[in-house]
């Protein structure tokens, strides 16, 4: 096997990754930077992010409204040191990609422009028409290019990290298009792998969102955090769960059930705002989870509309006038246009809640280091300690650039006077990783299909784990996919060949994919209170006084994971009540 | 509750794997997709239930991430925003041409990627200015002034339509070149004599001869055709500036 | 067992056969010959003038042949296409932005139409036509 020396081993070429290459490249140009990606970093699922990213640049706006706004937001599950830090550091940040060439939407004064976003007091939200993820990964891969330090290892598949003296140093990882196994050697290693969406059927996440960074992790003994947070979004397409940005609702689209009545109002989001004048923090701009929740209610009810696609609720934006929508929605006009047939201008588009993003990963603190020396994360596939238990719209693509940023600062004071590594080990341990995949190649008499397993999983993520979860539900949860971990040893591999074999590519993934489905069933079900994106039927109420505290899942093989708690920072805003009822009191 | 209707979907896929076959192949299948499908869910759907061993790359489900090129019916498309509706009989599934086939329906994109990065598309900045004193200002004309290019997903649909580029990979090709023009178009940036090292050459827009394929397949309306002929426009100015206008050189 | 990536050639001599949209530029261009081939004609004809009246009183009366009359109509169709297909490029060569918009392309092209015809009926007028 081929052993690539480097200094920092980076996975993960989207936002987070190339916002930590760029840091590394900048801070010490003579560090080997090696950027692993399983797609080419223009591919990474950042560029799907549509409405824009949140840092206080206006004058009325302030860094404790930014901060009380997220941590009330994430129900008080935030880390307020972190909360803190973020705030701090996310207007330069957005200024520093707007000198990189972003573009950013801008003002009649050539000032950089924002707009309303939910669950925020200010409009604070910059944006690239409803382009801004998109725009952010190029601006930044783009930017990675004039960087020699950087060498990208695109279409390498990471496998395992490579752990030895209690610190991580490396990770072994697959040239797809040879099949080939190749060990980085690596002072110290970022992972920067992105969200595990696609584990549920209905999800706006790409194909690649497989959390092969969170289980590689996991599987490495970093524990995952608060993993039952799982974020849907309230206003996907039903048919394909494409994204409709929450930018809808800023700029004044409404939602409406069968009987045309704005149900949020119902739903302790009211009383109505004018139609077309949003108010910020209230209504259709009130937090992602409370209005998933919200059409959840009405399904119960009778008051959603039935389509073809299944039982929907209505956004309307026709009152925004084709002008507006082609200068600040033009993505969501082609998407409902195309996939739909749906014209935004001139009728209401069904959607429904579509899961979106995870609000836990492998557990780290401000300074974007896990609890394995060595190994440092940002990005979705990291948790934080940020969004708590509910991301505000917008967090989401400065967070990757701020901890991004952090990861690759605190990867540099890491490597400082490191001890030199065994490689004799560390050429162990990449071993055991040829050993997986040569039994995989090898095994004839695999009997379970990947695309069964899969199936199944996504099934029971849906059914047990969705907006909201009961006891019977999550038990049946945690059995059917610790059986379905069992089931997937002998997996049937039927492509045998070395070259681009997406369906070794496929069944890897599903095995991460079934890691973070564990971490999160075992989550939610020792998890008895209801908290932001987490809400349970027999739990319905928060409980601070016993779960005021982390979700912490480690990995014990094959067996059922073990679930301890680590406390909440607090350190200025006592858990309070979220209140989106506007000015009205 | 109507549910979604049903239709049976043929389609010639181009096979190819470099361990047992010499030459690519068509492969035939048949699957049941919904009406308002795309190309892309009906080889997903071959891929999970009919055939593992085919290969193709794809990811966002929606136009922007640019993985799932291919040619269908001989038009470079993306396979997630080609409709079923729009089809009838047998379609013809075809990896990118002009560029290398891996295996299947996936392409190495080498050639791209290292051209991409030759044409500086980055902000080279007219001088320097710290964070600490703000954004540079930008007119909302003076970002429609550039924008429009910035929409480049890195599809690479132009390159499979260009047929300067089949014939002369060393073309440095639409969308690359639509990136230096980006660049040069910002207000923000002082890169474009930089660029025209690459730009105004033989393998830069001199080798275009406005076929205009690149902005009839673009998926994302950036109109590289637009970019190079205005790109030629500049440096033919420069040339008549360094050449034939006295005390004009450069 | 390992890559091996598949070429495919690009047929050097048919390959606009492959898309409409190839056949289409490849008319195009075609019509540089006809747009040359009567520019060789005025230069021959200019020879002719200076090679005193005789010469070119046969140069005249060669032109007035079928062969020539067909020459000249094909010459004339094809730079009529080809300025067609000039103008219609114009929008993409040299778009104008007004504010934050840019003017239609369409208004353009047509402008260069414009400016075509009156151009054309001012140089008949000179030539006495009228």
């Amino acid at each position: 096997m081929d052993t690539i020396s480097t200094d920092v081993a980076i996975i993960g070429a989207g936002g987070a990754g190339l916002r930590a290459a760029i840091a590394l490249a900048e801070t010490d140009p003579t560090l080997r930077i090696a950027l692993i990606s399983k797609v080419y970093p223009m591919r990474s699922h950042t560029c799907a992010a549509e409405g824009g990213a949140a840092g206080v640049i206006k004058p009325d706006d302030s860094f404790d409204l930014h901060f009380d706004d997220t941590v009330g937001g994430g129900d008080w599950l935030s880390d307020q040191d972190c909360v803190e830090y973020f705030v701090h550091e996310a207007p330069k940040e957005l200024l520093q990609l707007e000198h990189w060439g972003c573009p950013w939407n801008r003002e009649a004064d050539g000032s950089v422009a924002v707009r309303p976003f939910g669950g925020m007091k200010k409009q604070r939200t910059w944006f690239a028409a409803d382009k801004s993820g998109f725009h952010i990964l190029h601006t930044l891969f783009q930017t990675s290019l004039q960087f020699p330090s950087i060498t990208r290892y695109d279409e390498y598949y990471a496998l395992d990290l490579l752990v030895d003296d209690g610190r991580c140093q490396g990770v072994t990882a697959m040239e797809m298009r040879s099949g080939q196994l190749r060990q980085f050697h690596a002072k110290a290693v970022i992972i920067a792998g992105g969200g595990a969406g696609r584990m549920f059927p209905f999800s706006t996440n790409g194909a690649i969102k497989t959390g092969d960074g969170m289980a590689m992790a996991y599987r490495a003994g970093a524990p995952l955090k608060d993993m039952e947070f799982v974020q849907y979004h309230p206003t996907g397409l039903p048919n394909t769960g494409s994204l409709l940005t929450e930018a809808c609702r800023g700029e004044g689209g409404i939602l409406v059930n069968k009987n045309g009545r704005r149900y949020l109002q119902d739903y302790g989001m009211g009383p109505e705002t004018p139609v077309g004048k949003p108010q910020l923090k209230t209504m259709e701009l009130g937090p992602r989870d409370r209005v998933s929740q919200a059409y959840w209610h009405e399904l119960q009810k009778g008051n959603t509309v039935p389509t073809q696609w299944g039982d929907c609720v209505l956004l309307d934006m026709r009152h925004l006038g084709e002008k507006k929508i082609n200068e600040r929605l033009p993505l969501v006009r082609e998407l409902c246009a195309s996939y739909l047939q749906v014209d935004i201008v001139k009728d209401p588009v069904p959607i429904r809640p579509v899961v979106h993003y995870m609000m836990g990963g492998i557990s780290t603190n401000t300074a974007a280091a896990t609890p394995l020396p060595g190994l440092f994360a940002a990005g979705e596939c990291a948790c934080v300690s940020l969004n708590g238990a509910n991301r505000l719209g917008s967090n989401s693509l400065i967070e990757l650039l701020v901890f991004g940023r952090r990861a690759a600062l605190s990867a540099i004071e890491h490597i400082q006077g490191l001890p030199a590594s065994n490689t004799a080990a560390l050429n162990a341990r990449a071993g055991e990783t040829q050993q997986r995949i040569d039994k995989l190649f090898s095994s004839t008499n695999g009997t379970e299909s990947m695309s069964g397993l899969r199936k199944e999983m996504m099934d029971t993520m849906e059914k047990n784990v969705g907006i909201y979860r009961t006891e019977d539900g999550l038990q049946e949860g945690v059995s059917k996919i610790h059986e379905l971990r069992q089931r997937y040893c002998d997996v049937k591999l039927t492509d045998k060949s070395n070259v681009f074999n997406t369906d070794l590519f496929q069944a890897l993934e599903l095995g991460s994919m079934l890691d973070c489905a564990e971490a999160v069933t075992v989550g939610a079900l020792a998890r008895k209170e209801s908290r932001g994106s987490h809400q349970r039927l027999d739990y319905v109420e928060r409980d601070d006084k016993k779960f005021l505290c982390h979700t912490m899942v480690h990995h014990q093989g094959l067996d059922v994971p073990r679930v301890d708690y680590l406390d909440v920072v607090i350190t200025k805003s006592p858990p309070g009540v979220r209140d989106y009822s506007g000015d009205h009191k | 509750m109507t549910q979604m209707k049903e239709r049976l979907v043929q389609l010639e896929v181009l096979r190819y794997n470099p361990d047992t076959d010499t030459e690519a192949h068509f492969q035939r299948y048949e699957v049941t997709c919904y009406e308002e499908g795309v190309v892309l869910d009906a080889l997903n759907k071959i891929k999970a239930d009919i055939d593992p061993t085919l290969n193709f790359r794809w990811s966002c489900h929606m136009a922007v991430c640019g993985s799932c090129g291919m040619m269908i019916n001989g038009e470079p498309k993306l396979s997630c925003h080609t409709f079923l509706r729009e089809y009838e009989g047998v379609i013809r599934v075809e990896p990118l041409t002009h560029f290398p086939i891996e295996r299947d329906l996936v392409t190495a994109p080498d050639d791209f990627m290292e051209k991409l990065k030759r044409v500086k598309p980055y902000i080279i900045p007219k001088e320097d200015k710290p964070i600490s004193e703000g954004e540079y200002k930008q007119t909302p004309a003076q970002l429609m002034k550039f924008r429009q290019y910035s929409m480049c997903i890195n599809c690479m649909l132009c390159y499979a339509a260009c047929p300067q580029y089949g014939l002369t990979p060393e073309f440095i090709g639409p969308a690359a070149l639509t990136m230096a023009h980006r660049y040069n178009q910002d207000s923000r940036d002082g890169g474009r004599k930089e660029r025209q090292e690459v730009v105004a050459t033989h393998e830069g827009v001199w080798e275009c001869t406005f076929v205009g394929a690149c902005s009839e397949v673009c998926p994302a309306h950036v109109d590289p055709a637009s970019a190079l002929q205005q790109m030629k426009i500049t440096s033919s100015i420069d040339w008549i500036v360094e050449h034939m206008i006295p005390g004009g050189k450069k | 067992m390992s890559r091996r990536p598949l070429v495919r050639e690009v047929p050097p001599t048919s390959w606009y056969f492959r898309h409409p949209r190839y056949l289409r530029y490849m008319s195009r261009e075609i019509t540089s010959i006809f747009v040359g081939a009567y520019c060789l004609l005025l230069v021959v004809g200019l020879q002719r003038l200076a090679s005193g009246p005789t010469a070119w009183e046969g140069f005249l009366l060669g032109l007035r042949s079928a062969d020539s009359i067909v020459f000249h109509l094909l010459a004339l169709a094809a730079a009529v296409y080809h300025a067609t297909t000039w103008f219609n490029a114009t929008q993409k060569a040299m778009p104008i932005q007004i504010g934050e918009d840019f003017v239609p392309g369409n208004v353009i092209s047509g402008a260069h139409y414009v400016v075509w015809v009156v151009l054309s009926f001012a140089i008949l007028f000179l030539v006495g036509v009228f």
